[in-house]
């Protein structure tokens, strides 16, 4: 016992050392301050938050973002030059990417939820998105009921094929789920008439539709799946130092009113690389957020 | 590495509300196995005409053999299962390609389907391989015999063709399997889909595929078994594959 309470005093004794030195850097700060860079994961397709234009440099809503947090670390290091170093990253690279400590943040559009929580960390939520679904003009659906019975596809793996899931079987609608492999090829599963509706969030139907043969064709459902869901910039857990200044960082962009400028450059102008408009105007929540920064993964958090 | 293992994420509800993680990964297990065996059962049949084909003496046969095994050996599985799914309902007229379209479990039958082309193809050259390494005393032999050219193939040339093939079958057998995985890109949610769902729902990457490499290795290791003790049953002693 005796020998116990000697290891927890030692190792007490050393955490109140490295409290103390307040200069003495930790986890992520410390590597970027040795290394004097920092790593950026960004998504190739995930418009308009991560994306790659023309000449296959990301861009997008979430990068801007990140550029701001990348101002802050290095304001923060008192460094005068910070390397920024991009690494791609898809859904099911970005974790073990983080674990791994290849990249330090990473600025996509990834939903912040308390099951992702227990691996990984989410600065001040960036956007909040519901989940609905789209579908061809001449099928002439209107409400989520008008799915009974129709064949409907969701990208396997995320929150939105669990929603339709729970409505299906809440609402009684016998309707035939299949799900795709990523967003593109379940739209395509819509455009060649193998499904009548994707249900995703709806941001990202917006950028599927202004991105197809013919947005005209499209409609996006007004009836949701879910409430508002928190967007994050993800970055590694357990490392509060660093979380610090990221969330002082995010909270300062979106109070400012700089947030809501960057929200407009990318959501209700034509973006590169083909001078989409994806029309959609900050929402009244989105608004309130960016008003109140939270990283909570709770919806309800939300109003 | 700053990664928050969880073993015991398989035993927690997933969030499909059908059971837990583990149950999850079982049932794309079964439905891996359900295409595998579907594919391997279309591979086989079809390889084995086609192999035949390829050693007969008619030129049409041989020349239908040969470009049946080159249109499916050229391309990747990937892109055979892409153009099934997706590009063949369009070319065919609308009202049979909405009816394709609209078949329940599409994604299944294209998968067995796809991949048991796929692999006949490679079934089809082992055969031949295995035919046209038997004496060619052998043909001649059934011929003298009486035996017409499908006697001699069924009595004389296959059943020794297909002993020698046999190892090499079970390694077609256990890549069929594992081909199944390419599924995934026409949204059939076999073993290596479940693994990547549990994955974007939990954020536990390595433990689920550490789970689904786990169940990989012990269907392979049960497939080698059984066709060790197949490859037993029916050697021949005094011939190149018994003792």
């Amino acid at each position: 016992m005796r020998h116990f309470r000697s290891i927890g005093l030692a190792l007490a004794a050393t955490f109140a050392v490295s409290q103390a030195g307040a200069q003495e850097l930790t986890g992520t700060l410390k590597n970027i301050k040795d290394t004097g860079a920092i790593t950026l994961g960004f998504r190739d397709s995930s418009i308009p938050f991560s994306y790659l234009d023309d000449n296959q440099k990301p861009i997008g809503f979430a990068m801007d973002i990140c550029y701001k947090i990348v101002d802050a670390v290095k304001k923060e290091l008192k460094l005068d030059k910070l390397e920024v170093k991009l690494n791609p990253v898809t859904s099911a690279t970005r974790i073990p990417l983080m674990a791994n400590g290849t990249i330090d943040l990473e600025c996509g559009s990834t939903t912040n939820n308390a099951e992702r929580q227990k691996q990984v960390a989410f600065t001040n939520t960036h956007y909040l998105t519901a989940s609905r679904y789209v579908f061809k003009k001449s099928s002439g659906l209107k409400s989520i009921d008008d799915l009974k019975g129709k064949t409907v596809v969701s990208t396997a793996g995320t929150t939105n094929i669990k929603q339709l899931t729970e409505a299906n079987v809440a609402k009684g609608l016998g309707a035939n789920i299949i799900p795709a492999k990523d967003h593109a090829e379940a739209f395509l599963m819509v455009e060649t008439d193998r499904a009548v509706a994707f249900v995703m969030d709806d941001v990202l139907l917006a950028s599927l539709v202004a991105g197809s043969k013919s947005p005209d064709d499209y409609v996006i459902s007004k009836d949701a799946f879910s409430k508002p869901e928190p967007y994050g910039i993800m970055l590694r857990k357990d490392d509060a130092p660093f979380k610090k200044v990221v969330d002082a960082a995010t909270a300062a962009l979106y109070t400012s009113g700089e947030g809501e400028k960057i929200y407009n450059k990318w959501f209700t102008q034509k973006i590169p690389p083909k001078g989409l408009n994806l029309n959609t105007p900050i929402s009244p929540e989105l608004k309130h957020e960016f008003a109140k920064p939270s990283d909570s993964p709770n919806p309800d958090d939300y109003k | 590495m700053n990664y928050n293992w969880n073993w015991g994420i398989f035993f927690q509800p997933n969030p499909m509300g059908t059971g837990t993680y583990l149950d999850m990964l079982l049932s794309g297990l079964v439905l891996t196995l359900k295409t595998g065996a579907l594919a391997w059962i279309i591979a086989l049949i079809t390889g084995s005409i086609v192999g035949v084909m390829r050693t007969l003496p008619s030129k049409g046969a041989n020349w239908f053999g040969f470009a049946y095994v080159e249109f499916f050996r050229n391309m990747p599985l990937l892109v055979q299962l892409f153009l099934w799914f997706f590009v063949l309902p369009e070319l065919l007229p609308k009202a049979a390609g909405t009816w394709l379209k609209q078949l329940p479990n599409a994604p299944f039958w294209t998968a067995a389907i796809g991949i048991g082309f796929f692999m006949s193809a490679r079934v089809a050259v082992q055969l031949q391989a295995g035919i046209g390494s038997l004496p060619r005393g052998q043909k001649m032999a059934a011929t003298a015999l009486g035996l017409t050219t499908v006697q001699g193939y069924r009595y004389v040339l296959l059943p020794m063709a297909f002993r020698i093939i046999l190892p090499p079958l079970t390694s077609e057998f256990l890549n069929t399997i594992k081909n199944t995985a390419v599924a995934i890109t026409i949204g059939l949610l076999e073993l290596t889909g479940q693994a990547r769902s549990m994955q974007e729902f939990s954020f536990q990457v390595f433990e689920a595929f550490t789970a689904a490499t786990v169940l990989y290795l012990l269907v392979n290791a049960v497939v080698v078994t059984a066709m060790r003790f197949l490859e037993r049953w029916v050697a021949i002693p005094g011939y190149i594959t018994g003792k």
